[in-house]
């Protein structure tokens, strides 16, 4: 057989796409990261803040756009489609089609001057509709790869911006390309198309000028978007005081044939709601629901935060028609409260809109020749959810299934590790590593500094006088060298300065330009390349700083730069050259849990060729899934659950520890040292990383006569009952919620409802004429769950909504269970009397997470689950490096999303395992031992575990462990003595920017 | 008596009768209120120069330049053309009536047709009346919509659709692909419109701030179509929020170098 091929193309650059991508580059293989559109980030990118942490989306995001754009492996083939995919597993050959985008991707530097003078404007699809942009463009600021592009359906080609271009890097000749790869293994993540809310008419979306999208809102609500970030009505520009939020516009609606439930939008609209009475406190918000589905980590809690904290009001009620007020351009909105109809006039309405699969599913899913469901999503198991119906296609993110960003980013990772664990054996064939010269010895040398200024074309050019500030640079002691570039970024001038550095024998080199954030890389790279420390080098952002925000005060400006420059020319005399220590890594994994996440995670790491040792402290593997007995799906979860461990048990590079438990855990990412009691037998593991899988538990309810009368039961309890025939009942009550979303568990199971939907549809195929009612307080059938609850319903369960106000109330009746039920359509309390009540029970945090935390040294939520590093993008990492986590140990969960987030850890591990050493940061902290007085206040502060006290001279100091220091400082701003320092931001360094910034007076002051 | 317009005549330097230029007994000394301004060619004919001439109080404008296809300058006369047609567009915006506005073609010795050309055009401004511009109280609306498109006029994107029109339609574009006169004149009238309210925006708010509504009420627009433009304004750094009022923010002019 041929040897496999060890890239992958990943279809799709949102952020599913971008994860993948980064966690295959950092495998170790080549990844071509393609989308239609001229720059990745997808929808995330028009999003205004995330939930539930309420961060900015295009903050935490850009990171990776630009980790992405940058990345060595990685290969960004925008403004493609695919045309065909021939071949298999491991060696497919995929042709591609590029569009042109008549710029040169080389050349062009991003500077925007063409579209400041681009004649043509058109609708700006970014902002949805809500602003005009020229027909040269990039799709927003940030975008990567920053390169313009031109609408040619816009375009008169009328010729400017060549002629503006001072890159010259616009190309109208170019022409269509055809591309071919080879490939290995191929991951879906085109993302989700908007349902177009015009398909309901009785919304008046597109007529009613002030009926808006929930994406049109995340705009609307964005600081760069169109209004600036005011909430304001498109009709007339005013502040709107009444805002209300339609739920489920083109999801759970099997009018227009979209019966599932979209996942994302009660979240987002709760958020939109939140932030957007952030804005305006005097704002009134108003969500019309039918179920509030906040099921996901904490979200229950951002959910009471907006009730609560924020007094957004929850009317639960389907809308049937929205009507406008002539004059106001308001709305009426029309609902159902308490069985009355009733009318509410708002300024602002709006819908939140449902996800569609991908508008060229059909096609993609011809030319890849995968199975889509009947929705049009890509089709997929319950026991293999990344793997699409072809061998070696996969596919992650809302292609799947409608769903949030932390699950799409776990499923991205999660589809890496399953591309990259059928071309293991190609690993590093395809990739590349860049071979430097030797490292020039600046010791003892006078500080010898090149300073390059930059125009970027006009963008500073056109405000800062760049010449002037040269000219004044040259004054400044240590300057041995100065000039002005048009782009100091440009590929051309990275000669240049390669070229200077060694004319002019410089040691250390400024570039004032842009934010370090974007360019620092680059510039590191070409002083590297020359011969230098990166650590050589520094910015001075004159553009940010001076240009665009003194746009129109050219003077002020430039003195500001010339400050500027000069303060970093300070600090630069006192650069150091660090070094970039580099960590052993052993090359096998850890996991901590035998049920079917933490054997899913061994597998997957084996399946890549990494040792792994599982830990169980049962005596048999399989966890929770050994009590699951039928799935919703037609999967058979026992066969599966046997076939999984007889994986496990036969593949010779897993080592099962079963009976077995933690008892030490030492070292760091790369260098674990851990020891296991098994019946009070020690053994000690080396290893390089660990993955939590330590599951949950089931609630033990004290509720309802549990325990006290035996025909109340869990859904397990009734489920076995279902399953070993030992059910006969003609009336059963289920009741949700148990134990979940009260005062002592406030947070929602998640997996619950959807249990229950699976009990009570196995009762009617078992035994249709026993009546089921499902007492709930919100039905969270999310996603495709929806059409299992749809067939409940129409198979006659009877779904009856409860509060907290009127909660069941169950008594024990001359030996009969009497339930009394609050009936909110008929507003009285009916009594029902259940041969069987079947409780359907909270899952609660592992009891040993507490002691497992703390020997990692990883944090518990305040609901006592594990809590990953980020909630949105870092959703199986901690932040100590080297420790993942999955499963319900992080959160409760379905079997899809268990193996997802198994499949992600084990990605995640492998970016580390398959790296023979780590480089890690050099600009970390330093302890000067002879100064530590052992007061441990740098260990507590420190929030990545990076400091450990040693014994030196049998008194305790402090020992910075490199590996895991991120060098934030924050350690060496609270040392008592002053014996840490902060490498590269050191005390005289800083300082002497400070006396130098303060110098001069400045003309403005 | 019928009213005497004042009128500025625009000549070019060839097509200019030799009687004005020398012994003053041509046909043209028979209308007095008009004045010569010559040009080399009228290809010269800044639409700002236009614009100022009408803020000055004439009446009318008259532009004369060599019959096509002829032109001393090889084509400066339809790169007039083009320039005037785009002005007479801005123009009827404004509320001053296009017709003040005139282009007609004349070699040096066709004096008699100078003299129909200038009877005609006089004849039809004094059907006109007076500028609305002209004399101590000119018109305050018109004056702020020619002011309006006298800042258009200096933008780049005007000048540019101006300037590529002919090429454009004639040689074709980037792409060696000819465009439409239609189409072009579809882009070309959707600029004027857009640069045309945005210019009278910022002239707006250029001393006090206002709001959407205020903006909207008077310019007789749909408030939706303000917004857009507020938009646009924003973006390009022309126009910044200065206050909410209430549920009204209110826009200010940015000073621009």
């Amino acid at each position: 057989m041929k040897d496999k091929v060890g890239a992958v193309l990943v279809v799709g650059g949102g952020i599913a796409g971008i994860q993948a991508s980064l966690d295959l580059a950092n495998s170790g293989f080549r990844v071509y990261l393609l989308d239609e559109s001229p720059s990745i980030g997808g929808t995330m990118t028009q999003l205004d803040k995330t939930f539930p942490t309420n961060d900015c989306a295009m903050c935490i995001l850009a990171p990776k756009l630009v980790m992405a754009g940058r990345h060595p492996n990685i290969e960004l083939i925008m403004g493609a489609e695919i045309k065909s995919v021939e071949g298999e597993e491991g060696h497919f050959q995929v042709a591609l089609v590029r569009k042109p985008r008549y710029i040169d991707e080389e050349k062009c530097t991003g500077c925007g001057v063409c579209a400041r003078k681009c004649p043509i404007e058109g609708i700006d699809e970014f902002n949805e509709g809500l602003g005009e942009r020229t027909a040269i463009y990039v799709k927003y600021p940030q975008a990567v790869p920053l390169v313009y592009a031109i609408d040619r359906d816009k375009c008169i080609g009328c010729g400017t911006c060549q002629e503006v271009c001072k890159a010259g890097a616009v190309k109208y000749d170019e022409k269509e390309k055809r591309i071919a790869l080879h490939v290995g293994s191929i991951i879906l993540s085109p993302g989700f198309e908007e349902f177009d809310p015009k398909l309901k008419g009785e919304y008046g979306y597109g007529r009613y000028s002030n009926v808006v999208s929930s994406i049109e809102f995340e705009r609307i609500l964005s600081a760069s978007g169109p209004y600036g970030g005011i909430v304001l009505r498109p009709s007339d520009g005013k502040v709107p005081r009444k805002i209300a939020f339609i739920q489920c516009v083109g999801s759970r609606d099997a009018k227009i044939g979209n019966n599932y439930c979209s996942s994302a939008c009660c979240m987002y609209a709760i958020k939109e709601a939140i932030i957007a009475k952030e804005h305006n406190p005097d704002l009134q918000c108003t969500i019309f629901f039918m179920d509030v589905r906040a099921y996901g980590k904490e979200f229950d809690a951002y959910y009471n935060r907006a009730e609560e904290e924020y007094g957004v009001k929850f009317v639960r009620s389907r809308v049937p028609q929205i009507g406008e007020v002539l004059e106001s351009q308001n709305l009426l909105v029309k609902y159902v409260e308490d069985e009355n109809p009733a009318t509410e006039e708002f300024n602002l309405v709006v819908l939140s809109v449902g996800m569609r699969p991908p508008k060229h599913a059909e096609e993609l899913a011809k030319t890849l020749d995968i199975k889509l469901n009947k929705y049009n999503f890509c089709s997929s198991e319950t026991f293999s959810p990344l793997e699409t119906s072809r061998p070696g296609i996969y596919v992650c993110g809302a292609f799947s299934s409608p769903k949030d960003i932390p699950e799409s980013v776990a499923q991205a990772s999660g589809a890496a590790a399953k591309a990259a664990s059928s071309i293991s054996s190609a690993r590093e064939m395809l990739t590349t590593v860049k071979e430097y010269p030797p490292e020039r010895d600046v010791s003892g040398e006078e500080p010898r500094i090149g300073v390059f200024v930059c125009h970027c074309g006009i963008n500073i050019g056109g405000v800062v006088n760049v010449p002037e500030v040269v000219e004044y640079v040259k004054t400044l002691p240590n300057v041995a060298y100065a000039e002005h570039n048009l782009y100091t970024c440009s590929e051309d001038t990275q000669k240049r300065i390669h070229e200077i550095i060694k004319e002019h024998n410089l040691n250390r080199v400024v570039v004032a330009s842009c934010t370090p954030r974007t360019h620092e890389p680059l510039f590191r790279e070409t002083v590297r390349e020359a011969g230098l420390n990166i650590y050589l080098f520094e910015m001075a952002n004159i553009r940010d700083q001076c240009s665009w925000v003194h746009m129109h005060e050219h003077e002020e400006a430039t003195e500001k730069a010339k400050d500027l420059v000069r303060s970093i020319v300070a600090k630069t005399r006192l650069l150091k050259p660090l070094k970039k220590p580099m960590i052993d890594v052993t090359p096998i994994g850890l996991v901590i849990g035998g049920g079917l996440s933490g054997m899913t995670a061994a597998l997957e790491l084996a399946k890549q060729d990494f040792e792994a040792h599982l830990v169980e402290k049962e005596k048999e593997l399989g966890g929770h899934l050994r009590h699951i007995h039928y799935l919703l799906g037609s999967e058979d979860p026992q066969e599966r659950l046997g076939s999984i461990i007889k994986e496990v048990t036969e593949n010779e590079k897993i080592h099962v520890h079963l009976n077995s438990e933690l008892s030490d855990v030492e070292g760091y990412v790369g260098n674990f040292k851990t020891t296991l009691n098994n019946d009070g037998e020690k053994k000690e593991i080396k290893h390089g990383v660990v993955i939590v899988a330590t599951g949950a538990m089931e609630y033990n309810p004290n509720e309802y006569l549990y325990g006290v009368d035996e025909r109340v039961v869990t859904q397990r309890e009734l489920e076995e009952r279902l399953t070993n025939g030992g059910f006969n009942a003609k009336t059963v009550v289920m009741i949700q919620c148990v134990g979940s979303r009260n005062g002592e568990h406030p947070y929602c199971s998640r997996i619950c409802c959807s249990q229950a939907v699976k009990n009570a549809l196995k009762i009617k195929e078992l035994s249709p004429e026993t009546d089921v009612y499902v007492l709930y307080k919100d039905m969270r059938t999310y996603g495709f769950l929806e059409d299992y609850y749809r067939e409940a319903a129409s198979k006659g369960v009877l779904f009856i909504n409860y509060d907290d106000e009127n909660r069941p109330r169950l008594v024990q009746e001359n030996g009969k269970l009497k339930l009394t039920v609050w009936e909110p359509v008929i507003k009285t309390w009916t009594p029902i009397e259940p041969d069987l009540l079947a409780l359907s029970v909270a899952t609660l945090p592992n009891p040993d997470n507490e002691h497992i935390a703390k020997m990692l040294k990883v944090p518990l939520s305040k609901d006592k689950f594990f809590l990953e590093a980020h909630m949105k993008l870092r959703p199986v990492d901690f932040a100590t490096e080297g420790i993942f986590l999955c499963g319900l140990a992080h959160w409760p969960k379905s079997i899809e999303e268990s193996i997802s987030q198994a499949c992600a850890a084990a990605a995640r591990a492998a970016t580390i395992l398959s790296k023979e050493a780590l480089e890690v940061e050099g600009a970390i902290a330093n302890v000067n031992e002879d100064f530590c007085s052992g007061c441990k206040i740098c260990e507590s502060v420190c929030a990545y575990n990076a400091i450990e006290m040693k014994e030196v001279d049998g008194k305790p100091r402090a020992h910075v462990l490199e590996a895991l220091c991120k060098g934030c400082g924050v350690c060496g701003s609270s040392c008592p003595t002053g014996a840490i320092s902060m490498l590269n931001f050191t005390d005289d360094q800083i300082l002497a920017q400070v006396r130098a910034a303060l110098k001069e007076e400045t003309k403005y002051d | 008596m019928m009213f005497r317009p004042k009128i500025v005549g625009f000549l070019c330097n060839w097509s200019l009768p030799q009687e004005v230029n020398t012994t003053g007994t041509g046909i043209i000394q028979g209308y007095p209120k008009i004045r010569i301004v010559r040009v080399m060619c009228i290809g010269r004919i800044d639409p700002v120069i236009v614009l100022e001439t009408f803020v000055k109080g004439a009446d009318g404008v008259l532009v004369i330049g060599c019959h096509p296809p002829d032109c001393h300058y090889i084509e400066g006369n339809l790169q007039a053309e083009r320039k005037i047609k785009m002005l007479k567009k801005l123009i009827s915006r404004t509320g001053l009536e296009p017709e003040r506005l005139r282009l007609d073609w004349a070699y040096a010795s066709e004096t008699e047709l100078f003299a129909t050309i200038i009877d005609d055009f006089r004849t039809q401004v004094a059907v006109l009346g007076p500028s609305p511009l002209a004399g101590k109280k000119p018109d305050e609306n018109v004056l702020a919509g020619i002011m309006a498109a006298k800042a258009v006029t200096g933008d780049s994107r005007l000048r540019t659709l101006v300037g590529r029109e002919k090429e454009l339609i004639e040689e074709g574009n980037v792409y060696n692909e000819k465009v439409e006169q239609e189409e072009f004149d579809e882009v070309m009238n959707e600029s004027i419109d857009e640069e045309y309210v945005r210019s009278r925006i910022r002239l707006l708010v250029k001393d006090r701030p206002m709001s959407v509504e205020g903006l909207a009420r008077h310019l007789g627009l749909d408030p939706k179509k303000v917004l857009r433009h507020i938009v646009v304004l924003r973006h390009r750094g022309l126009v910044a929020l200065d206050k909410i009022e209430r549920e009204d923010p209110l826009y200010i002019a940015l000073e621009v170098t």
